[in-house]
């Protein structure tokens, strides 16, 4: 068993991404005026400073950039080893989430897997996993 | 003409991992060292700069700040500067040499400190209280457990693994070439004890992959001092003075995990628009290794080799070694001599100019040294020069 997850401390820029796995949902940052997307988030658009922005669910699926099989337990108890991936999300260009790859052994994960979220919740917080899309 | 910068002296602590001697001692022992190669005395000093300044939160990681050390070291200072919020580690040096060059100072100290063993024995004090909560960059690394910064770089040299073919056994040499170097530096006993092997070094066991354990820097407890001195305040010290050449720092985004390479590979170029001396001119390397993946963005960011071809560049460790086409991190870099936090490099570039670096000198009477600091998305480098 794992210890739980380090928790996000929730704020006016970041809540929309923690927490919109209870409605299934990943959301990203969207600018309603340039179009471009924002990651991390904040209260206005990195491409253009406009504030008219909005957390918009995104489709969830996406390709892995890059990733590292880890063998180090940093907490007690941690379970090793694990995947740690930078997923390119389709459709939400210039930004990449780091996660975790789940729902498969370490040795089948490889660089531009399609996959796809999965909310693990703890505590409130909805982390967004990924798993290969069979 | 703007005015020239120079490091005038250089000077370390003792290293060691989980030292008793008080952080605040090891900086005076490095200064100490740094203002007498200098041929300076602290009253002359009128600026002390640092990185990342004093953490209060994790005392371990900088438990030392200017005003400490312009009270206890009695210096009446001009200007002092530390902060986080620079583009690496070396970028407190370049703002002394701004500051010189300006005319606001004339000889600048500057300094690290780390305690990152010693902090271990005492927690309370200097590990800090563990949040119950993350944020700012952290929260988009560590609910994954990506909480090393082994994890963030373990998957830019994974990415050099899949796109340019880098082996482990190409990779292994950055180690290796560290800890034999170190042998030969009396500074790095308590780190290094023994040379690294390339079959003790594949047998080793990942840490994150491709990083193994020994791809990773160790915790120690030093301090190290660089004095920087202004053109027209060279008649006051006694010593050879090495010029600030050029510099350049980067910083994208701030964000590992958003970038696709680490910032070398913007301030390596940038180094060269500052400067009429090319790559070829440099004679030894002093490079960032935190993790062993990083001196090679930045031998390839400053044009050592083409992008992709940083492993093949130091396969079999002969270009790299002490008396190959160029030494690399000589006094045993970061994996070899320990954490010191990027001003070993430029604290090793100086000696090796000066050769005063004993067993350790490079042959070839050494004019030109590359230093760097900074990984991930930030960066800031230094072109040395005995001119």
């Amino acid at each position: 068993m794992s210890p739980p997850r380090p928790k996000p401390k929730l704020d006016q820029e970041n809540t929309a991404f923690w927490t919109g796995g209870s409605e299934g949902k990943l959301k990203i940052v969207h600018c309603a005026d340039c179009g471009q997307y924002t990651h991390p988030p904040r209260v206005l658009c990195r491409h253009c400073q406009s504030e008219n922005i909005t957390a918009k669910a995104v489709a969830g699926t996406g390709v892995i950039d890059t990733f590292t099989i880890n063998h180090q337990p940093w907490a007690k108890d941690l379970e090793v080893p694990f995947v740690i991936a930078r997923v390119a999300l389709d459709g939400v260009p210039g930004v990449y989430l780091t996660t975790n790859i789940v729902g498969c052994p370490v040795e089948a994960v490889a660089f531009g897997d399609p996959v796809r979220v999965v909310f693990e919740e703890q505590d409130g917080i909805f982390y967004p996993l990924f798993e290969k899309v069979a | 003409m703007a005015r020239e910068a120079y490091i005038t002296g250089v000077g370390q602590s003792e290293v060691g991992v989980r030292l008793p001697r008080h952080p605040l001692l090891l900086t005076l022992d490095a200064a100490k060292e740094a203002i007498a190669e200098a041929g300076l005395t602290f009253g002359q000093i009128d600026g002390v700069f640092s990185f990342p300044g004093k953490s209060p939160g994790y005392l371990a990681f900088s438990p030392v700040g200017t005003d400490e050390v312009i009270e206890a070291l009695g210096i009446k200072s001009k200007w002092q500067m530390g902060g986080l919020e620079q583009p690496a580690q070396l970028s407190a040096i370049g703002m002394a040499a701004w500051a010189v060059q300006q005319g606001i100072c004339r000889h600048v100290l500057c300094f690290r400190t780390v305690y990152e063993a010693g902090g271990m024995a005492d927690p309370a004090t200097y590990m800090g209280a563990r949040p119950d909560t993350v944020s700012g960059a952290s929260q988009w690394t560590s609910p994954f457990w990506a909480t090393s910064a082994a994890c963030w770089t373990a998957q830019y040299a994974a990415r050099h693994v899949h796109k340019y073919g880098l082996t482990r056994e190409q990779l292994g040499q950055i180690a290796i070439n560290g800890s034999k170097n170190a042998m030969l530096n009396p500074r790095a006993k308590a780190i290094t004890k023994d040379e690294l092997t390339l079959d003790k070094y594949m047998s080793a066991r990942m840490i994150s992959t491709p990083l193994c354990l020994y791809d990773c820097d160790r915790f120690s407890d030093a301090s190290t001092v660089v004095i920087v001195s202004a053109g027209d305040a060279l008649d006051e010290v006694k010593c050879e003075p090495i010029r600030i050449a050029a510099m350049s720092g980067s910083v994208d985004r701030y964000s590992w995990d958003q970038v696709e390479w680490p910032a070398a590979y913007d301030a390596g170029p940038d180094l060269w628009r500052h400067t009429d001396y090319t790559v070829d001119d440099v004679d030894t390397a002093q490079f960032y290794d935190g993790f062993a993946f990083l001196p090679i963005t930045w031998l390839e960011g400053l044009g050592f080799c083409e992008k992709g071809e940083g492993g093949r560049f130091i396969e079999g460790g002969t270009r790299i070694a002490r008396d190959g086409q160029l030494p690399l991190n000589t006094a045993g870099g970061q994996l070899g001599a320990g954490r010191l936090h990027g001003f070993g490099f430029a604290h090793e570039a100086v000696t090796q100019l000066r050769g005063n670096a004993g067993e350790r000198q490079i042959p070839g009477n050494p004019k030109v040294a590359v230093a760097t600091s900074g990984g991930g998305p930030l960066a800031a480098a230094l072109l040395l020069a005995k001119d």
